[in-house]
């Protein structure tokens, strides 16, 4: 099977641009990636794009050139851009195109999300009653985690600290403004255990990738970065998740996260031991901490102790979220897995600047959570 | 007897209204093939696909394994309690053999919360209507004292 190639990224900023529709942010960071690739947009054979706010995301097209590919919407929530560069290296794998994009596009409101439950099957006195709320689930399984497994309140805050301190070295993130750990363990608690600035938010911005076919990639670039494995899994009965107004006793169900893991670890022939750099679903401080271990990267309850240590800052033995993750960028929840890719890619390349981190790094990680209890991980390498 | 008139958030989400001869119990449901206990009552089973189940009345009492606490105004809609606006908290209760089910808590104070704790099932008003109508939800409370053998065993009865 012919391998796929990431050959071009391109990142609209993330935050919030009034005036500035979704699919021009969308068409700034095609362009970007075109550029980065060295192709044009007629030279693209086809693609995959997400989007929760905009119906049409695949109307795009109406600013990049009416070429007539097939330009396919795809939609898995926050795990929505692990969808688009799966399939868009699927293309590639199977030999239908050579040359295929991801593109991810959001532009959320401010509090966006007040959904009605019944858009998640469930009914509606759960959300009258003020159950519907996914901040209540993040809260709720780092309270149980901290419990289990010895987290402190002072390691959530470091999380948050060192993601907002990345972020302040990445022109493109949204909140660049670093906070200590007494800052953010002094701000209002929302939920139990998680305060203020231990939340990512939802925002606006775009990301784009470029791909392949492994044996053309010569044509276009010095530095390709290999797509090395995809894998989506949804929950299973038994697992602790989002938006569950119940969920059976007994054994302990492990969650997406760890099966999605599992599945890409595999198909890469690659070990979390080799995993130079990560980007992991921090919706909140608390996620990224249980991301670590769900993802093989450590043991439930080292995280304690490597965090102290800055085993996860940007020159620590284990960087994660070295463009600042989502506390630092928000959260456009089509775009967000591919910014993911972006910054792995810079990393692998050896371009992040004042971000890159030391060494050679050969194998970088993404990570994706979201309702209704699904996970993506991308594997890639040099 | 109360003045104040009340009505449940929803209809067969627990029994209502409670009273001697029908305690107050939540509204389940467990499949007739393989048994999966679900709440709320579910006519699909998410374990075997069979769609058949029977109504299940679940224990009223259990332990506490996860909290968090609720310190803004949820957006509404889909909330629709009070306008003015205070903390609350929310948490799953482990019913022993039948599920671990997400409910409100009683008591707002997380430092009074504990992972493991015993909780019984009861009834607040979440919110109150224009009328005066309280409209009551299901909640689990504390439990300060230990059950009586005598309760434990008319809820096996009632739920075996």
């Amino acid at each position: 099977m012919t391998e796929a190639v990431i050959i071009g990224v391109g990142l609209h900023p993330f935050g919030r641009f009034p005036g500035k529709p979704a699919l021009d942010m969308g068409a700034d960071a095609v362009r970007l990636a075109l550029a980065d690739a060295g192709v044009n947009w007629p030279q693209i054979q086809g693609g995959y794009i997400g989007s929760y706010e905009v119906a049409n995301p695949d109307a795009v097209v109406g600013r990049l050139g009416l070429t007539g590919i097939p330009l396919r919407g795809v939609f898995n929530g926050c795990a929505t851009a692990g969808t688009a560069v799966a399939l868009a290296a699927r293309a590639i794998e199977t030999g239908e195109h050579d040359l295929t994009i991801a593109i991810g596009l959001d532009k959320h409101p401010r509090g966006a999300f007040a959904a009605d439950p019944s858009v998640a099957g469930i009914p509606s006195w759960y959300g009258q009653t003020g159950l519907f709320l996914t901040t209540h689930f993040f809260g709720m399984k780092i309270n149980r985690y901290m419990h289990d497994h010895g987290i402190s309140h002072e390691t959530l805050a470091r999380v948050a600290s060192k993601n907002f301190r990345n972020a302040a070295g990445n022109e493109k993130a949204w909140r660049r403004t670093p906070l200590t750990p007494e800052e953010i363990l002094a701000s209002p608690v929302l939920n139990y255990p998680l305060r203020q600035f231990m939340y990512c938010g939802p925002d606006e911005g775009a990301a784009a990738l470029v791909l392949c076919r492994a044996d053309q990639a010569h044509k276009y670039t010095g530095k390709p970065v290999r797509v090395r494995s995809t894998a989506l899994r949804s929950r299973r009965l038994g697992a602790f998740e989002v938006q569950s107004p119940s969920f059976p006793v007994g054994e302990v169900v492990e969650s997406p996260t760890v099966d999605a893991a599992k599945a890409a670890y595999e198909l890469a022939g690659i070990g979390p031991e080799d995993v130079d750099v990560a980007q992991l679903q921090d919706t909140d401080a608390g996620s990224e901490i249980i991301h670590m271990a769900e993802n093989g990267l450590c043991k439930d309850g080292e995280q304690e102790r490597l965090i102290a240590e800055g085993a996860t800052e940007i020159g620590g033995r284990l960087p994660v979220n070295t463009d600042g993750g989502l506390l630092g960028n928000g959260e456009p929840i089509g775009a967000s897995g591919l910014r993911q890719i972006h910054e792995i890619v810079l990393q692998l390349r050896g371009t992040a600047g004042t971000r890159q981190i030391p060494g050679t790094p050969r194998v970088g990680y993404t990570h994706l959570y979201g309702a209704p209890g699904a996970s993506a991980v991308t594997i890639l390498s040099t | 007897m109360t003045s104040t008139t009340q009505q449940p958030v929803a209809e067969g989400l627990f029994t209502w209204p409670p009273g001697d001869s029908a305690p107050l119990r939540l509204i389940g449901s467990e499949c007739v093939a393989c048994g999966l206990v679900s709440f709320p009552a579910a006519s699909d089973c998410v374990r075997c696909a069979s769609t058949e189940s029977k109504q299940r009345l679940l224990a009223d009492r259990g332990t506490l394994w996860t909290y968090t606490t609720q310190d803004f105004r949820p957006p509404s809609p889909p909330y629709d309690g009070p306008e003015a606006f205070e903390p609350y908290s929310v948490g799953y209760v482990e019913l022993p053999g039948e599920l671990l089910v997400e409910a409100r808590l009683t008591e707002p104070d997380p430092d009074k919360l504990r992972i493991g704790q015993e909780m019984r099932l009861t009834l607040v008003p979440y919110t109150v209507r224009d009328d005066g109508t309280e409209v009551m939800t299901f909640a689990f409370a504390p439990a300060e004292e230990p059950a009586q053998s005598e309760e434990f065993a008319m809820s096996e009865e009632e739920t075996s």
